[in-house]
């Protein structure tokens, strides 16, 4: 954490934009990737070098790669090349970036970021730009504009809400994700996203874990479930013929407070008695190709479908996470489908037909909690949740790529008695991201994820302050880890959590004992030592 | 100096414009010449651009989604802003064409002096745009009274309405008027908001200029100067004709006006104006959110290099199996089985 809480202010922009060079500031930027994860990947020109050092070791003929897939991209993505040509520079975008609001660099403005690379697409790819130069909005590729690429490509969460206020709809999750293909192929890359990557190719899953590890993690979760619940829980992996492949992000067994998620879940499918199964091959429903290339996204997805294929499944559920689903939902199928191995998605508890995940055949888990909700399949005791007074923070990917917003709300009311929303420009499809997304939540760039941040928090605090909010839920593994250092920081006082943790805590399970304990192991009455001064 | 540059070079234009009336070569070059080059290369620019893109293909299917998703049937979607159907991208687009439904959004976020970060309205950029864009096409349908005989209908109707305050004669247009404002609008907001300077270009004002060059010479004609309207139709005429006839009596200020619409509509394809054919093709406006109930097409989709379920199993034999997770094959059939293949 810095020590000095970080001034946040709004400062007009200063100097000229077209000076590409970047200061590489302890803090907001993210280290480079180890050559071990770019050779297990088989990406190009692994080796040692940090973005702060002078020579970046780039290959001899790097502008020739860079122009050349430039080149490429332009003919392959209609977004890129339309993306490219169309912003009027109207300036609708700029204060919409939780980059910016945090830092006031104007090249954070979304409009600049794209023009980072619309100036060299101006300069090499169009008419004017060839001929007038820096007066068509021109620049030069150097390798000063590389490191500036680097600086502001790892500088996005790819989290679209400027999408959503552009006239044009240009998008600059897609500006970024094309910058940072492009700097991969000279190996100008970041370990938080790489070495996820390169684990999640070899074990399945982003934290390296092997299949011992994971059925231990898995049955850890199981037992511990089973002494709050009283009822013994067995979880099944790699079982041949279930009904249902469970896809989680692997965070959501290995990290805190995913953690109680999966309990949640956990929960939940010994209650209905779901016939399913969890994948020790397919353990990781995040793709961390995603923040890298499209080719990457797709390598690191084929496993899901493969795996449902190999256990003879009927169809797939997935867990709570963001980027996941955007994967899911936006490319899995048209990347490595189609799934005609698979049925369209039946609930076997309330026969619901998932109509809308037909073709893809997986199904959203708060999809499929709110069906079966609303056709009273649960037991739910709300009050278990009483000490909580509950905010949702939607996570950009579920709200600007998916459009997943009711149904979480949906659950959380009927499993919190108290639930406010925070104020309806940070909500919904204006949600503000964490400021840790599309891989940059890496403790060495805290400074500039604080930043990020801080629009969120902010949101947070004012209902906290309004009506003592003191847990934000959410459906996104990556918000689950960053979130809770970031109102440590700028809130205080409010806890993370998964909506299914919610879920688990209010669901009421047949044979099981009373509850005095939350997932958490903590108490559900809050004991209150003022009212018991007062009383 | 991009608003310095960008204004001489409007002022170059008008000069020219100016000079060049005076001879009949230039007059005739400017009238005659300049126009019809304009338009070819307009016509050919434009279809160019729009066509580059729609050949290039839409690979993934990624429509920003600004409404509840189309899930259970009990769940009221948006089916404007998270469109599932073609009948509602038809209706998000019609929305974002007509009405700037997404500059509609914007808001302004600022940070106050107690750290809170505070949101006001900024509906200025959305009413400026608007105006402008609205105002615009209605003078260039008014326009048609010059290139087409009889008049249409609709055009005496647009006119009528449009002259509806009679405040001067000849009756002063409305959309004279809010052209104007909303094109000063847009250039004071482009000089004075700190943001919006940074961004902007020589482009950026150089196509303000042009089309302020535009508008006022135009108003001129009508309001001030008063060139001779059936010279001017004659004229048009003849070059909707495709036998052009330069009347000796076209004034400057026409020659002026006609230079700069000509310079208009050879830049717009090298620019950023190609905006208008651009916002009907982008991918995360004009298409549904039905990703997973229809299978979208990558027309270039390749294999790739994964790690398949079976380089999994071989490299974490043991650990599976000392974890009592099922294998598919043992060791043993795995013997047996290239034993026999052998």
């Amino acid at each position: 954490m810095p020590e000095k809480l970080l001034q946040i202010e709004t400062r007009p922009p200063q100097g000229d934009w077209k000076d590409p060079k970047v200061e590489f500031r302890k803090g907001v930027f993210c280290y480079s990737a180890l050559p071990k994860n770019l050779k297990y990947l088989g990406l190009p020109n692994a080796r040692e070098w940090q973005p702060f050092n002078a020579d970046w070791k780039l290959p001899p003929d790097w502008k020739r790669i860079i122009l050349d897939g430039m080149k490429e991209r332009l003919n392959k993505y209609r977004s890129f090349r339309l993306f490219m040509d169309t912003c009027v520079r109207c300036g609708a975008c700029a204060d919409k970036c939780h980059f910016y609001v945090g830092s006031s660099d104007p090249k954070n403005m979304p409009v600049m970021r794209a023009e980072l690379i619309r100036s060299v697409y101006r300069r090499y790819f169009t008419l004017t730009g060839r001929i007038f130069g820096s007066l068509a909005g021109g620049r030069e590729l150097t390798e000063d504009v590389i490191k500036e690429w680097f600086y502001y490509f790892y500088q996005c969460t790819e989290c679209r809400r400027c999408s959503v206020f552009c006239p044009y709809g240009i998008d600059t999750a897609e500006i970024t994700m094309m910058g940072r293909e492009l700097l991969n192929l000279i190996g100008c890359n970041i370990n938080w996203v790489l070495e996820p990557a390169a684990n999640c190719f070899r074990t399945g899953n982003h934290l390296g874990i092997q299949p011992h590890g994971f059925k231990d993690s898995i049955d850890f979760a199981a037992d511990e479930l089973s002494d709050i619940v009283g009822i013994p829980i067995e979880v099944p992996i790699n079982r041949k013929g279930a009904e249902i492949l469970f896809v989680m992000p692997s965070a959501d067994y290995f990290g805190t407070p995913h953690y109680y998620t999966l309990l949640g879940y956990l929960a939940l499918f010994k209650e209905i008695g779901l016939d399913y199964t969890l994948s020790a091959y397919a353990s990781e429903g995040g793709n961390f190709g995603l923040f890298t290339s499209h080719e990457m996204m797709k390598r690191l997805n084929a496993k899901i479908y493969d795996e449902a294929k190999r256990l003879g499944v009927k169809w797939i559920l997935g867990g709570e996470c963001g980027h996941m689903w955007r994967v899911l939902h936006q490319y899995m199928s048209t990347m490595n489908g189609p799934a005609d191995f698979l049925e369209a998605p039946v609930s076997p508890i309330t026969g619901t037909v998932f109509e809308n995940a037909r073709s893809t055949k997986m199904v959203h888990i708060c999809e499929f909690t709110a069906d079966l909700i609303h056709n009273g399949k649960l037991k739910l005791d709300p009050s278990r949740n009483d000490k909580l007074k509950v905010t949702y923070h939607d996570s950009c990917n579920t709200a600007r790529g998916m459009g997943i917003l009711e149904e979480p709300r949906y659950i959380i009311r009927n499993v919190c008695n108290n639930f406010y929303e925070m104020p309806e420009n940070t909500i919904r499809e204006q949600t503000f991201c964490c400021g840790s997304g599309s891989g940059l939540g890496t403790d060495e760039n805290l400074e500039m994820r604080l930043r990020g941040g801080f629009p969120r928090a902010n949101a947070v605090k004012y209902v906290k302050e309004k009506h003592g909010v003191n847990l934000l839920a959410c459906i996104c593994a990556i918000d689950k880890a960053t979130l809770p250092g970031l109102m440590d920081y700028w809130v205080g006082g409010v806890e993370v959590a998964g909506v299914h943790e919610l879920l688990g805590n209010a669901l009421v399970m047949t044979g099981g004992k009373e509850r005095t304990t939350d997932l958490r192991g903590e108490p559900l009455v809050q004991e209150k030592e003022e009212e018991a001064v007062h009383a | 100096m991009n608003v310095l540059y960008s204004l001489i070079a409007v002022m170059v234009l008008v000069l020219v414009g100016v000079v060049a009336g005076r001879g009949d070569g230039g007059r005739a070059f400017i009238a005659v010449a300049i126009p019809y080059t304009a338009l070819a290369v307009f016509l050919v620019g434009f279809c160019y651009r729009v066509l580059r893109w729609a050949w290039t293909p839409v690979p993934f299917r990624i429509p920003t989604t600004c409404g509840q998703q189309k899930s259970l049937p009990w769940i009221k979607a948006n089916t404007i802003d998270n469109p599932s159907s073609g009948w509602g991208v038809v209706a998000r687009m019609g929305l974002e064409v007509l009405a700037f439904r997404s500059l509609f959004r914007n808001n302004q976020a600022r940070v106050d002096d107690k750290n809170r970060l505070v949101f006001g309205e900024n509906k200025f950029l959305w009413l400026g745009a608007i105006a402008f864009h609205w105002a615009l096409l209605i003078v260039i349908l008014r326009h048609l009274r010059l290139l087409v005989e009889p008049i249409p209908a609709f055009v005496l109707m647009l006119q009528h309405v449009d002259g509806f305050f009679q405040i001067t004669a000849p009756d002063l247009y409305a959309s004279d008027v809010i052209l104007l404002v909303a094109l000063a609008y847009l250039l004071f907001r482009r000089l004075q908001d700190p943001l919006v300077r940074y961004i902007s270009f020589f482009t950026d004002y150089f196509a303000l200029f042009l089309l302020l060059g535009v508008a006022i010479s135009g108003m001129l004609m009508r309001y001030v100067v008063r060139a001779d309207i059936t010279t001017v139709k004659q004229f048009a005429l003849s070059l909707a004709a495709f036998h052009p006839v330069v009347p000796a009596t076209l004034g400057a200020t026409f020659l002026v006006h006609l230079l700069l619409v000509s310079t208009l509509a050879a830049y717009f394809p090298f620019s950023k104006l190609v905006h208008m054919g651009g916002v009907f093709l982008s991918p995360t406006r004009n298409l549904a959110n039905n990703n997973r109930r229809v299978r979208h097409i990558n027309p270039w989709n390749y294999p790739v290099k994964t790690h398949s379920y079976a380089e999994w199993e071989e490299e974490f034999r043991d650990k599976i199996k000392a974890a009592g997770i099922p294998l598919d094959t043992s060791l043993e059939a795995d013997h047996a089985g290239k034993a026999s293949a052998d």
